[in-house]
């Protein structure tokens, strides 16, 4: 464990390994969004109330899942840095915030799509939709306070906390917006709403959340390492892999 | 009983920059040390650490033979620190000042103790017009009225010649000399030539 | 260095245990405060002049019918509460910060945690307290059924401590940057909708004559869990912010 933690200090060490992780999970995630798009798209059955509206959760759903598991993912890797001071993990919060953000908004915008056909208009004050809208708006925070700040190093520590505070909040928010929309409205659809979800339709959602978590994972790896030369632009390693490519 | 600060192979990274590496720094009962270099070298930022306020430096900070860490309520208890700001609430009365100074060490205090203090940084006479009328310099002496109002060991002082008169400024340098043949220990940052102190010692930085 | 422990031996300068008397730092923290916000009255009623004005701009805006007025009334006056208490927040740490009497907070021997929740505590007493105070004479301008004003001025009172306790976070994390006000709303907002939510809910279970007691002792639950986490965190939040 402690070594493990040792060799997250090193950039250089990191910038390697992610070299050879990456291929892997760039491959997965083709392997599952494809499998998980044909099967959800063309094979499932249409749901007997929605239709085919209904397989837009397919996107919907490992979108909202990601939003919410990179946020944590977020606060995770700000703790890391706090108390190791460990950079790695600053550099992949940083890198991680856009990403989140936009998953966040993909859930926001394909559950407006979906409710035209179901609700009849883009917005309603859904549980699910709100939650990711105020989501959406921690996504915001974060990134902003980190730019607002001229030194870096205080800018990752101030995004740090920030996004401990809201990880800790989040559950909270999410029960509190649930608790207020049983309250104002009766359960109409949510776009996820029924329990009994038959095989077919489960077993490819199923398959698009992981091939959407592969995807996460490749892409924060990528942006990591990218995030780690900028960073490290100085230093020797860099420079004698630059002078290697040339 | 012992006083010293030490620093070991302490070094400062600022956004990719190392400000200082490598410092060794020992300072110890009866020194003055002033730490020099030029502007952003990094000098308030060494202050900054040795007085504790930092946390994101390498190395190791000992206070009496100890991790700095683990003993950092001590140590607050014995440091007092003035930085570029004095510190001095222009809402408040030079009085008032100091009585929120003298309690944040949990001590109460006396008026006429505070009073005390304040005529020997010549501010008889003002103890109660709000500082946000007084001037800058008068402002910086409330800040200095803390060196004899709450009497700690260790001093470290960021500029604290900034907007004093002549006057003043002798009689700063003066009570530095004094606190460190007292046994006191001075950490200070200036661009002012320290002209009455016979033991001082100079770190070079940048 | 030898050459200057030889000076060594004039009367020597006693060391100082920690004396504790954290309740002596205490309450000097909130008197000056308190003494400082009094003197400068216009900061301490500019958050209730903004909360009457927002109020008048409603039946403005929508329309003065007081049946429509009392159906929204709960959660206008919640709002507006909310946004006058987010108003003030900015100033929380930033004359303290400007003037160094942040670094020398810091530097107090005492937890940092404590003296920043008595300066919240002020917060709350001069901004908090009198918007609760003051929401249920603009109830009667928003035509707010009766036997709804007391649950609107105790919700809003304990409401609006949570509202303090998680605004100083955000104040402590942008004290340090030139134009932190707007951010300071960004960072803060999304984390005011469970207390605006329990809060309104408590005035609108009064109107309807359902029990409060569970919205005040969710809300109750709320603050008691602000006041556990939030002084670790803005503490946290003050270090950085003294980094620059």
């Amino acid at each position: 464990m402690w070594a493990f933690i040792n060799k997250l200090r090193s950039p250089k060490w990191f910038y390697a390994i992610s070299a050879k992780l990456q291929p892997w999970f760039w491959a997965l995630a083709a392997l599952l969004l494809i499998t998980g798009t044909v099967w959800g798209l063309a094979f499932a059955p249409a749901d007997y109330q929605q239709g085919n509206s209904f397989r837009i959760i397919y996107v919907h759903v490992p979108a909202a899942f990601l939003a919410q598991s990179i946020f944590v993912s977020m606060a995770i890797t700000g703790v890391v840095f706090m108390v190791w001071k460990i950079k790695i993990a600053d550099m992949a919060a940083t890198v991680m915030a856009p990403l989140g953000a936009a998953m966040t908004f993909i859930a926001l915008f394909s559950g407006a799509v979906w409710g035209v056909p179901t609700w009849g208009t883009w917005w309603m004050w859904d549980a699910r939709l709100t939650s990711m809208l105020i989501l959406l708006f921690l996504y915001l925070g974060v990134i902003a306070l980190r730019g607002a700040f001229s030194s870096r190093d205080s800018g990752s520590r101030a995004a740090s906390v920030l996004a401990m505070v809201g990880v800790i909040n989040i559950p909270i928010i999410k029960y509190s917006v649930d608790w207020w929309y049983t309250l104002h409205q009766p359960a109409t659809f949510t776009i996820t709403g029924r329990a009994a979800m038959p095989l077919e339709m489960w077993a490819p959602l199923l398959i698009m959340v992981l091939g959407f978590y592969s995807f996460f994972i490749g892409l924060t790896l990528m942006r990591t390492r990218s995030e780690i030369l900028r960073r490290e632009a100085s230093k020797r390693w860099v420079r004698d892999l630059i002078e290697e490519s040339r | 009983m012992s006083l010293c600060l030490q620093a070991r192979q302490l070094a400062c990274e600022r956004d990719d920059r190392w400000l200082f590496e490598g410092l060794d720094l020992d300072i110890q009962r009866g020194e003055i040390v002033r730490i020099e270099g030029p502007n952003g070298s990094g000098k308030t930022t060494l202050l900054k650490i040795l007085s504790g306020q930092l946390s994101d430096y390498h190395g190791e900070l000992y206070w009496n033979g100890a991790l700095m860490r683990e003993t950092r309520e001590h140590f607050l208890a014995n440091l007092l620190y003035l930085g570029h700001a004095p510190g001095v609430k222009s809402g408040l009365t030079p009085l008032e000042n100091l009585a929120w100074y003298q309690a944040l060490s949990g001590d109460q205090g006396s008026e006429e103790q505070r009073e005390e203090a304040l005529a020997k940084v010549g501010l008889r006479g003002f103890e109660d017009v709000p500082a946000g009328q007084l001037s800058a310099g008068q402002q910086r002496r409330i800040a200095l009225a803390r060196l004899t109002l709450t009497p700690r060991a260790l001093w470290v002082l960021d500029e604290p010649f900034t907007a004093i008169d002549r006057d003043g400024v002798a009689a700063l340098e003066t009570q530095l000399v004094a606190h460190a043949k007292a046994g006191g220990c001075v950490l200070v940052t200036t661009h002012h030539e320290l002209t009455a102190s016979p033991v001082l010692r100079r770190v070079q930085l940048g | 260095m030898s050459s200057t422990n030889a000076t060594v031996s004039a009367p020597v300068m006693p060391m100082h245990d920690p004396k504790g008397g954290l309740i002596v730092a205490l309450n000097a923290t909130l008197r000056r405060d308190l003494t400082l916000m009094l003197r400068r009255r216009g900061e301490v009623l500019n958050p209730l002049v903004f909360f009457a004005l927002v109020i008048t701009l409603f039946p403005i805006g929508i329309s003065p019918d007081p049946q429509l007025l009392a159906v929204i009334a709960p959660g206008l006056l919640w709002v507006a509460a909310l946004l006058a208490a987010l108003l003030s927040l900015d100033s929380l740490f930033r004359s303290d910060y400007e003037d160094g009497s942040l670094e020398q907070l810091l530097l107090a021997p005492q937890p940092l945690a404590a003296l920043g929740l008595a300066k919240v505590a002020v917060h709350w007493l001069l901004t908090g307290l009198p918007l609760a105070l003051m929401a249920p004479v603009l109830g009667i301008m928003l035509a707010l059924p009766a036997g709804s004003y007391l649950v609107l001025a105790l919700s809003l009172a304990l409401g609006t401590a949570s509202l303090s306790l998680i605004g100083a976070i955000g104040a402590a994390l942008t004290v340090g940057l030139a134009r932190g006000g707007v951010l300071l709303s960004l960072l803060v907002l999304p984390l005011y909708i469970p207390i605006l939510i329990f809060g309104a809910g408590a005035v609108q279970a009064a109107i309807m004559g359902d029990g409060v007691t569970a919205h005040l002792a969710i809300l109750g639950a709320l603050l008691a869990m602000a006041l556990m986490l939030s002084p670790w965190a803005i503490a946290a939040s003050l270090r950085i912010s003294i980094n620059g």
